[in-house]
C-alpha cells in the first residue's frame, strides 16, 4: 500500500473529511504534506501524528510520557523493520518477537489502542494476508491482536478482513 | 528504571546525553552490559542500549529512550522533533551505518566513506541554514539535536568527515559536542577511541547493501530537489504569467542620495583602506567587495542605498613614506588615493563616494565629537611612558615597534596589536622593543596624553548593544570579539600621537599632538559623507530611519563595535550606530600568507596585468569569501572554478538558452506553453530565487552565489532532457515543445544575469545586452521569478562570455606571485627586509636538526627523567622553527594540544 493511501485511510479512520493531497519523496516515495501554516511535513509517522492531532485525538499518541515513548517506539519500529525488510525470514523473526511482545498485551502500550495499532495493522496487513492457518497459530498473539484491530471501528475500510480460526488445528506446534 | 548500555555501541551516546534530562523527575540506573547480551526478552537478537521501565515495560529504540527523558522534563512533541526523528531513523542511520562499516571494517578512507552520507549531512546543514536557528528544531537545542548529534558523532568527531563546506552543520556540531553531558557520554562509549572504539559491535553488523540507484560521480552533490505544494507552483505559475507588468518603476537616480522618512534606506561603508599600501586580495574582498555586493543588491531591490568608503590618511605611516620618497604627506596621500580609486575602479566598485579622510571636514567634525565627549567629562588626561627612538630623534608611533609580546611570547609583536594572540599591546610593555627603521632600541620617555573613559561608557554601550545585536545581521565573529572584549571590561584607551600628520587637538597644551587613528577613522565615514552632501547629518544623525551596514575584516571589529559607538554614544547627538556588522575572516594566500614585503599574494594593481578579467576575480574571490572561517585563495582552485562553474555551467547554460533562440527561432523568443514539469521547474526556480533573497538579506554573500550555480544546473537538466535541438527536427508538437523548452530556459537566463548583477556586473551586463532584456527587468530584482522576455521578444547576438583557463597560463601566474613555497619576487621590499636565508645555513640548520633528533632518541629509549627529555624536546622544537623561518614555511603549529 502506498503511503499517500495509507495516510488517506488514517484520515478517514480519524472522522477527518477535508483529504489532504499528498506528494511522494525520493526512490522509496516517502510522503509529503503540505501544511497551510507551514512548512510541509515529511515522512509517514511525522503526519500520521500530525494528522492525529488535528483531529484532536491525541490520546492516540498516549496519554502518559511512558505510553507516548512507547508509541513512538512502535512507529519507528513500523518505518524500520516492518517497511525496511521483506526477506521471508525477517518477517518471521519480526513475527516471533512481536508475537513474544504481545504475549501478556491487548494493544501494543498495553490496555490502550493508539494509533501505534493503526499503523502496524496497516504495515502488516500485507504480511498476515499471506500466512498460512498453521502460521496464523503459531503467531497466536499476533493474530489475535490483528484481529481485535481488524474489527475496530472504521481501521479496516476497503482491505480485505483477514480470517482467523477460532479453534486451535496443530495444537502441537508450541 | 534502569538503563543498559554497553561500550562502543553508538546508540548510548544520545541515551548517555540525554539522560540528564530525566534528573529529579526519576532515578536512572544505568548498567553496562556486553553488547550482544540479550536484555529484552521478547527480542530475538540482541539490543543495546534499552531502557527498563518501572512498569516493566521495556523501550529498546534509542530515539525512544531519549524522548522518554525529556517527556519526563516536561518537554513536549512537536511536528518537527518527530520528522527528525523519522529520518534519524529511516534515511540517516541506514547511511551513517554504512559509511562506519566502510571505515571502521572495511578501513576504507575519504570519499569511499563519506559519499555514502554526504547526502545526509548537506541535508542537515541546508536545513540549519534555512531555518537559520542554531538548533533542529528551534532556538534551543532539543531531542532532535541530541538524537541527530548522537547518531552522528563516531564519524564527525574525526574533523577528516565533517566537510568545511558544510557551515552551519559545522557549528551545530561543534556547539554540542562541547556539552558537558554529550562529552561525557562521548568519554563513556568511546573511550577515546574515536571511531575505532565501534570495531567489536560493528564487526558484528551485516555488511551494508551498495547505495542503490545512484552511480557515484565526482560531479557536484546533486541538490535535493524540495518537494514543491500545489499552491507554490500556482503561486509560481501566476507570478510568472504577470511577467513585465509586475515591475515597479525605476526608481529615479538621485544625486546626492540622502534618507527618505517612510522608505528602506541603507547606509554601507566599507573600512577605509590605509593609503600606503596597495590592497591584496584579502583587503579587497574582506571589505570593499563584499560591501559592493550588499550594496548592488540592495539597489536591485530598489532600496534607497549610499556606499560609501575613501582613504584612511592620517598617520606615522603616511609621514615615513613621504620621508622615503622625498614628498610631502598630503603628497603621498594625493599619489595613492589615486592608486586606490584606480583599483577599485577596476574591480568595479560601485561606491558612492570614495573620498579620503585628510579634509577640513574630517577636522570639524572630529574635533566636535571630541569638544562634546570633553565637556561631557569622557576624556582623561594623564601622563604616558612612551618609546622614544633616539637615534631616529622621535617618538615611535606603535607600529614601528617590534618586541615580543608580552602575553604569547611571539617574536614580532608590533606596538600596537600581537598578530599571534591577537592580544593589544601597549607599546612600552613589548618585551626587547626595537625600533622598526633602524633597529636600535629605544627608550622610555613621559609626556601628556588624552584618554577616551571608555569605562564610565560602558554601560551605555552594553545598552546599546543589548538591543542592537538581538535579531540583528552581526556575523558570529564580530558579535564574539565585541562581547569577550566587554567581559574582559573596558579600558580607558589614548587618544592622541605625537605627530604632525593628523587630525590637530583643539586643546592648550596638545598643540603639537594629534588625534590616533583609533579614535578619528571611523569619523571619517561621517566627515567623507559630509563632503559629498551638506546633508550629511540625514545619514549620521538619523538612527531612526537609516540601516547602517558596516563592513571590514575582523581585526577592525573593536574600532567599530566598540570606540566609535562609545564616542558617539558619549557625545550624545543622536548619531547613526552600526545596526549589522559584517566582518570576514582572513584570506590567505595559497598555504602562506600574503605579504607585501616578500611580494607573495596577489595585489590589487597586479590583478589587472594578469589578463583574467575583473568579473573573474570579484566571481572567484566572492566564492571563497572567508564567510564564518578563513579560506584561502588558490590559483589551481581559481582555474577550477572558472572552468567549471563558470564555464561549464554557468556560461554554459546562458549561451546554449540564447542560442537556441537565435538558430531556430530566427532570433525571436518563442511561445511557451508551460506542461507541468516546467511549471514544476518554474517553482523551483522561483524557491531557490527565494532562498538567494533569504541569504543576501542577512548578507551571506557567499552561500548566495551557490544559488545562481544551482539555479543554472538545473537549467542545464532540462535542456538536456527536453533535447530541443532534436524536438526542433521533429512533429509540430515536438517543435512546440523546442519552443517551449528554449523559451523558458532564455527567461531562466535573464533572471540569472540580474541576480548575477551585485557579483559580476560587467558579465551581467553582457547577458542583459545579449538578451535585449528590457531596462526595468535589468535593475529590478522581485521575490518571483517573471516571464521578463515574452513570446515575440527579439534579443541580439549572442556569444560566449567565458574563456578557459589553462593550465599553463595558471601556473606561470603562480610562479610570478610567489605561490607556492615562497619564491621572492624581484618586487623591493617596502619597510623591512626579510632574507631567506642562504643553502648553506639550510643545510647547517637541518643537520643540527637532525642530531638534535638523536640525543632525544637517546633520552627517550633511556628512560631518562622527564625533565631531562623535555629541556631536549624544546631544544629541538627551537631547531625546526628557525628551520623553517630559513626555508620561508611558517613553523608549524604545535600538535597534540587541542585548542579550546
Amino acid at each position: 500500500m502506498a503511503a499517500a493511501a495509507e495516510l488517506s485511510l488514517l484520515e478517514k479512520s480519524l472522522g477527518l473529511n477535508k483529504g489532504n493531497k499528498y506528494s511522494a519523496q525520493g526512490e522509496r516515495q516517502i510522503p509529503v504534506l503540505q501544511t497551510n501554516n507551514g512548512p510541509s511535513l515529511t515522512g509517514l509517522t511525522t503526519i500520521a501524528a500530525h494528522l492525529v492531532k488535528q483531529a484532536n485525538k491525541e490520546y492516540l499518541l498516549g496519554s502518559t510520557a511512558e505510553e507516548k515513548a512507547i508509541v513512538q517506539q512502535w512507529l519507528e519500529y513500523r518505518v524500520t523493520q516492518v517497511d525496511g525488510h521483506s526477506s521471508k525470514n525477517d518477517i518471521h523473526t519480526l513475527l516471533k518477537d512481536l508475537n513474544s511482545y504481545l504475549e501478556d498485551k491487548v494493544y501494543l502500550t498495553g490496555y490502550n489502542f493508539t494509533l501505534a495499532d493503526i499503523l502496524l495493522y496497516y504495515g502488516l496487513h500485507r504480511f498476515i494476508v499471506d500466512l498460512t492457518v498453521q502460521e496464523k497459530e503459531k503467531y497466536l498473539n499476533v493474530s489475535r491482536w490483528f484481529c481485535h484491530i481488524q474489527h475496530y471501528p472504521g481501521i479496516r475500510q476497503h482491505l480485505s478482513s483477514v480470517v482467523f480460526i477460532k479453534n486451535r488445528l496443530y495444537t502441537n506446534s508450541h | 528504571m534502569r538503563l543498559f548500555v554497553s561500550e562502543g555501541v553508538p546508540g548510548c551516546l544520545p541515551v548517555l546525553a540525554a539522560a540528564g534530562r530525566a534528573r529529579g523527575r526519576a532515578e536512572v540506573l544505568i548498567s553496562t552490559v556486553g553488547p550482544e547480551d540479550c536484555v529484552v526478552p521478547f527480542l530475538t537478537r540482541p539490543k543495546v542500549p534499552v531502557l527498563q521501565l518501572d512498569s516493566g515495560n521495556y523501550l529498546f529504540s534509542t530515539s525512544a529512550i531519549c524522548r522518554y527523558f525529556f517527556l519526563l522534563s516536561g518537554w513536549e512533541q512537536d511536528d518537527l522533533t518527530n520528522q527528525w526523528l523519522e529520518w534519524e531513523a529511516t534515511e540517516l542511520q541506514p547511511a551513517l551505518s554504512a559509511a562506519l562499516y566502510y571505515l571502521v571494517v572495511q578501513g576504507k578512507k575519504g570519499e569511499d566513506v563519506l559519499g555514502s552520507v554526504r547526502r545526509a549531512l548537506t541535508h542537515i546543514d541546508h536545513s540549519l541554514s534555512r531555518q537559520n536557528c542554531p538548533f533542529l528544531a528551534g532556538e534551543t537545542e532539543s531531542l532532535a539535536d541530541i538524537v541527530l548529534w548522537g547518531a552522528l558523532y563516531p564519524l564527525l568527531q574525526d574533523p577528516a568527515y565533517l566537510p568545511e563546506e558544510l557551515s552551519a552543520l559545522h557549528s551545530w556540531f561543534q556547539t554540542l559536542s562541547t556539552q558537558e553531558p554529550c562529552q561525557r557520554a562521548a568519554e563513556t562509549v568511546l573511550k577515546q577511541q574515536g571511531v575505532l572504539a565501534l570495531r567489536p559491535y560493528l564487526q558484528k553488523q551485516p555488511q551494508p547493501s551498495p547505495p542503490e540507484g545512484r552511480a557515484v560521480t565526482n560531479e557536484p552533490e546533486e541538490e535535493e530537489l524540495a518537494t514543491l505544494s500545489e499552491e507554490e507552483i500556482a503561486m509560481a505559475v501566476t507570478a510568472w504569467e504577470k511577467g513585465l507588468e509586475s515591475l515597479p518603476p525605476l526608481r529615479p537616480q538621485q544625486n546626492p542620495v540622502l534618507p527618505v522618512a517612510g522608505e528602506r534606506n541603507v547606509l554601507i561603508t566599507s573600512a577605509l583602506p590605509y593609503v600606503n599600501n596597495v590592497p591584496h586580495l584579502g583587503n579587497i574582498i574582506g571589505c570593499v567587495l563584499s560591501a559592493d555586493v550588499f550594496a548592488r543588491y540592495s539597489r536591485l531591490r530598489q532600496w534607497n542605498t549610499l556606499y560609501l568608503c575613501g582613504t584612511d590618511e592620517y598617520g606615522t605611516a603616511t609621514e615615513t613614506k613621504a620621508l622615503e620618497e622625498g614628498l610631502t604627506p598630503q603628497e603621498i596621500c594625493d599619489k595613492y588615493h589615486i592608486i586606490h580609486a584606480d583599483i577599485y575602479r577596476w574591480f568595479n566598485i560601485s561606491f558612492d563616494i570614495f573620498g579620503r579622510t585628510t579634509t577640513p571636514q574630517q577636522t570639524k567634525i572630529t574635533q566636535d565629537i571630541f569638544q562634546r565627549l570633553l565637556k561631557r567629562g569622557f576624556v582623561l588626561q594623564d601622563t604616558v611612558e612612551q618609546l622614544r627612538c633616539e637615534h631616529c630623534a622621535r617618538f615611535l608611533a606603535d607600529r614601528f615597534v617590534e618586541g615580543v609580546c608580552p602575553f604569547c611570547g611571539y617574536e614580532e609583536a608590533r606596538g600596537d596589536q600581537c598578530d599571534k594572540c591577537g592580544k593589544l599591546i601597549n607599546a612600552v610593555e613589548l618585551k626587547k622593543p626595537q625600533c622598526k627603521v633602524c633597529r636600535s632600541c629605544p627608550v622610555v620617555q613621559s609626556t601628556q596624553h588624552l584618554f577616551l573613559d571608555l569605562p564610565k561608557l560602558e554601560k551605555r554601550l552594553e545598552e546599546w548593544l543589548g538591543r542592537t545585536l538581538p535579531g540583528s545581521d552581526w556575523t558570529p565573529n564580530a558579535r564574539f570579539i565585541t562581547l569577550s572584549w566587554l567581559r574582559d571590561g573596558l579600558k580607558p584607551r589614548c587618544i592622541t600621537r605625537d605627530l604632525k600628520w593628523g587630525t590637530p587637538v583643539p586643546l592648550e597644551g596638545f598643540e603639537d599632538k594629534v588625534f590616533y587613528v583609533w579614535f578619528d577613522a571611523t569619523i571619517g565615514y561621517l566627515s567623507i559623507t559630509a563632503n559629498y552632501t551638506d546633508q550629511w547629518e540625514r545619514w549620521w544623525k538619523n538612527p531612526e530611519q537609516v540601516d547602517l551596514y558596516q563592513f571590514m575584516a575582523k581585526d577592525n571589529v573593536p574600532f567599530h563595535s566598540l570606540v566609535f559607538p562609545c564616542s558617539a554614544l558619549g557625545a550624545e547627538d543622536n548619531y547613526t550606530l552600526v545596526s549589522h556588522l559584517i566582518a570576514t575572516e582572513y584570506l590567505n594566500y595559497e598555504d602562506g600568507k600574503f605579504s607585501k614585503s616578500r611580494g607573495v599574494g596577489v595585489f590589487g594593481d597586479m590583478a589587472q596585468d594578469t589578463g583574467i578579467p575583473a568579473d573573474i576575480w570579484r566571481f572567484y574571490l566572492l566564492y571563497i569569501r572567508p564567510e564564518g572561517q578563513d579560506s584561502a585563495f588558490s590559483w589551481m582552485d581559481l582555474l577550477l572554478k572558472n572552468n567549471s562553474e563558470l564555464l561549464n555551467n554557468l556560461g554554459n547554460f546562458i549561451n546554449r538558452a540564447g542560442m537556441f533562440v537565435s538558430k531556430f527561432f530566427g532570433g525571436y523568443v518563442p511561445e511557451m506553453v508551460l506542461t507541468p514539469d516546467d511549471q514544476r521547474l518554474l517553482a523551483h526556480v522561483t524557491l531557490e530565487l527565494q532562498h538567494y533573497h533569504q541569504l543576501l538579506e542577512k548578507v551571506r554573500i557567499r552561500d548566495a552565489l551557490r544559488s545562481i550555480l544551482t539555479i543554472s544546473r538545473h537549467g542545464n537538466q532540462y535542456i538536456q532532457v527536453n533535447e530541443p535541438w532534436k524536438r526542433i527536427k521533429g512533429s509540430e508538437a515536438d517543435r512546440q515543445r523546442a519552443g517551449t523548452v528554449t523559451g523558458l530556459a532564455v527567461n531562466i537566463a535573464a533572471l540569472l544575469s540580474v541576480m548575477l548583477q551585485p557579483y559580476m556586473p560587467t558579465v551581467s551586463a553582457t547577458i542583459q545586452a545579449q538578451l535585449q532584456l528590457p531596462p526595468p527587468a535589468c535593475s529590478i530584482l522581485l521575490t518571483n521569478f517573471l516571464c521578463t522576455l515574452p513570446a515575440g521578444h527579439q534579443i541580439g547576438t549572442v556569444s560566449p562570455l567565458f574563456q578557459k583557463l589553462e593550465n599553463d597560463q595558471i601556473e606561470s601566474l603562480r610562479q610570478r606571485f610567489g605561490g607556492g613555497q615562497a619564491k621572492t619576487s624581484p618586487k623591493p621590499a617596502v619597510v623591512e627586509t626579510v632574507t631567506t636565508a642562504r643553502p648553506q645555513q639550510i643545510q647547517a640548520l637541518m643537520d643540527e636538526v637532525t642530531k638534535q633528533g638523536n640525543i632525544v632518541r637517546e633520552l627517550k629509549a633511556q628512560k631518562a627523567d622527564k625533565n631531562e627529555v623535555a629541556a631536549e624536546v624544546v631544544k629541538l622544537l627551537d631547531l625546526k622553527k628557525q628551520l623553517a623561518v630559513a626555508e620561508g614555511k611558517p613553523p608549524e603549529a604545535p600538535k597534540g594540544k587541542k585548542k579550546k
